[in-house]
């Protein structure tokens, strides 16, 4: 009897993602900082095949001027696919897609920031994605954060992000594109999270597909100890910058 | 000329390693730098509940009960009393606008001219393109002004300007300005350094400019390496 109720259970344990990674495992990270010499701060940031750079540049003056906060300083993000980051080339300049995520990658962002000792200034972030294979918002948000800390700007803390996703019934972390695709049984969620480290706040919580409403504490606890790994290579970059 | 920087190094910082008894180490923003009711937290640093966190990228210091971070890295922040290398972008009728590489313009006003100028020979004096060492004067909700009244202050002629990164600038000038007069003696160039990062250097022929140039960027180069000055020694031996 015991077996038997054990089955389901274990079948869950041992199933297989695509690419052969545990269930809660990130793919391989890289990062670093200052990668381009131009800008005030700069990081690149990896998941696995997922690439990511970010340039901050800034404070420095808005334009047009109608949109200078006197109170405060303002961030202003602009995320893109590069045209060959894809397999099919991306066409490229602004579309509705990379507006969307140029936007939550700034609401990701702007809680740990404080800007009110530059007025009237912008910072600019700039993310670009050099090859994608799904993640690209939460590699971005990651490589937008170090290079924000890079640039010396005042923030409370980094941001971590990662994707936690649903294949069928398997809540695994950090899907990549052929994951993102399954389409046995109850198909595939993505469900990218960003958090401000070492607290409970949640700054970029979205969803792609479908989840049942009692699942979403299992997916914010996975996603918690994703995110305190990613946040130690953040940390790591950060300090190997100085360290030469 | 001798003192050219005199002024360029009242403000500065204390990232020269000379000064280096006190306890330092590199944090990110967020993280634990003391924990205990004792500390205080100065600039870059917060207190949450018994701890004191960073509040940004750089190197934290603890001197006594005072806990600061120093920023390495980023845009330069004017200050008043910095001098400053900028270059003109525009000539008003009572003043010029210098481009001094930060978020906010600076106006130099024809009255902190070093001597009277009358408004029909401005651009005589100084035109677009010009490049000059100035002292930041004042820093108001309106912007920035400077001042050319000074010991070596004034426009730049001959040589040429780059800019290193701003943060660096505490380090290239070292104490009281001994590693700057070191490149100068070695290199046989003059040169003023702003506390924005931007470098002027003149000397007698190209040769020598470049060189400065280039010991100046190898001292940005490095952050967190004790006994520089001996480096640099060795650096001019081996590019004689």
């Amino acid at each position: 009897m015991k077996k038997i109720s054990k089955m389901p259970t274990k079948e869950k344990e041992t199933f297989k993602r695509p690419d052969g990674r545990k269930l809660a495992e990130i793919r391989k990270m890289y990062a670093k900082v200052g990668i381009i010499p131009n800008a005030d701060g700069s990081a690149i940031f990896a998941f696995g095949d997922t690439v990511a750079i970010a340039a901050v540049y800034g404070p420095r003056q808005l334009h047009p001027q109608h949109m200078q906060d006197p109170a405060t300083g303002i961030l202003r993000v602009n995320y893109d696919l590069l045209s060959f980051s894809v397999y099919e080339r991306k066409k490229p300049g602004p579309n509705r897609r990379s507006q969307e995520i140029s936007k939550v990658t700034e609401w990701a962002l702007s809680p740990v920031l404080d800007l009110k000792e530059f007025p009237n200034t912008v910072i600019d972030v700039q993310v670009y994605i050099l090859q994608a294979d799904a993640g690209t918002r939460t590699a971005g948000i990651n490589a937008a954060s170090l290079a924000l800390a890079h640039a010396g700007i005042p923030m409370r803390s980094l941001v971590c992000s990662v994707s936690v996703g649903k294949l069928d019934k398997n809540l695994v972390v950090d899907l990549n594109k052929e994951e993102e695709d399954y389409e046995e049984g109850e198909g595939a969620t993505d469900f990218p999270v960003a958090k401000i480290a070492n607290t409970e706040k949640y700054t970029l919580l979205q969803l792609d597909g479908k989840i049942q409403p009692e699942t979403v504490k299992k997916v914010l606890d996975l996603a918690d100890k994703a995110c305190d790994e990613i946040y130690e290579v953040q940390k790591k970059a950060l300090k190997e910058v100085v360290e030469q | 000329m001798k003192n050219h920087i005199n002024e360029a190094y009242e403000a500065t910082d204390t990232l020269n390693d000379e000064s280096s008894a006190k306890k330092r180490k590199i944090v990110v923003p967020g993280e634990i730098i003391a924990t205990g009711e004792d500390y205080l937290p100065s600039e870059g640093a917060r207190r949450e509940k018994e701890n004191v966190l960073a509040n940004r990228f750089g190197l934290a210091e603890e001197s006594g009960r005072v806990v600061k971070v120093i920023a390495i890295t980023g845009a330069f922040i004017p200050r008043k009393n910095n001098v400053i290398i900028g270059r003109v972008t525009q000539v008003t009728f009572n003043g010029w606008i210098i481009d001094i590489d930060s978020a906010y313009q600076a106006f130099l006003p024809i009255d902190e001219s070093p001597r009277f100028i009358s408004k029909s020979e401005m651009n005589q004096f100084l035109d677009i393109g010009d490049v000059i060492v100035a002292k930041i004067w004042s820093i108001n909700a309106r912007g920035i002004d400077l001042s050319l009244k000074g010991k070596g202050l004034g426009k730049l002629e001959k040589g040429f300007v780059f800019r290193i990164i701003p943060n660096r600038v505490p380090r290239v000038i070292g104490r009281e300005g001994s590693m700057i007069t070191l490149i100068k003696e070695k290199a046989g160039c003059n040169i003023t350094v702003g506390q924005n990062g931007w470098i002027w250097v003149s000397g007698p022929s190209s040769d020598e400019e470049i060189k400065a140039r280039k010991i100046i960027e190898f001292i940005a180069d490095k952050v967190h390496v004790s006994g520089l000055t001996e480096l640099v020694e060795e650096w001019f031996e081996k590019n004689k």
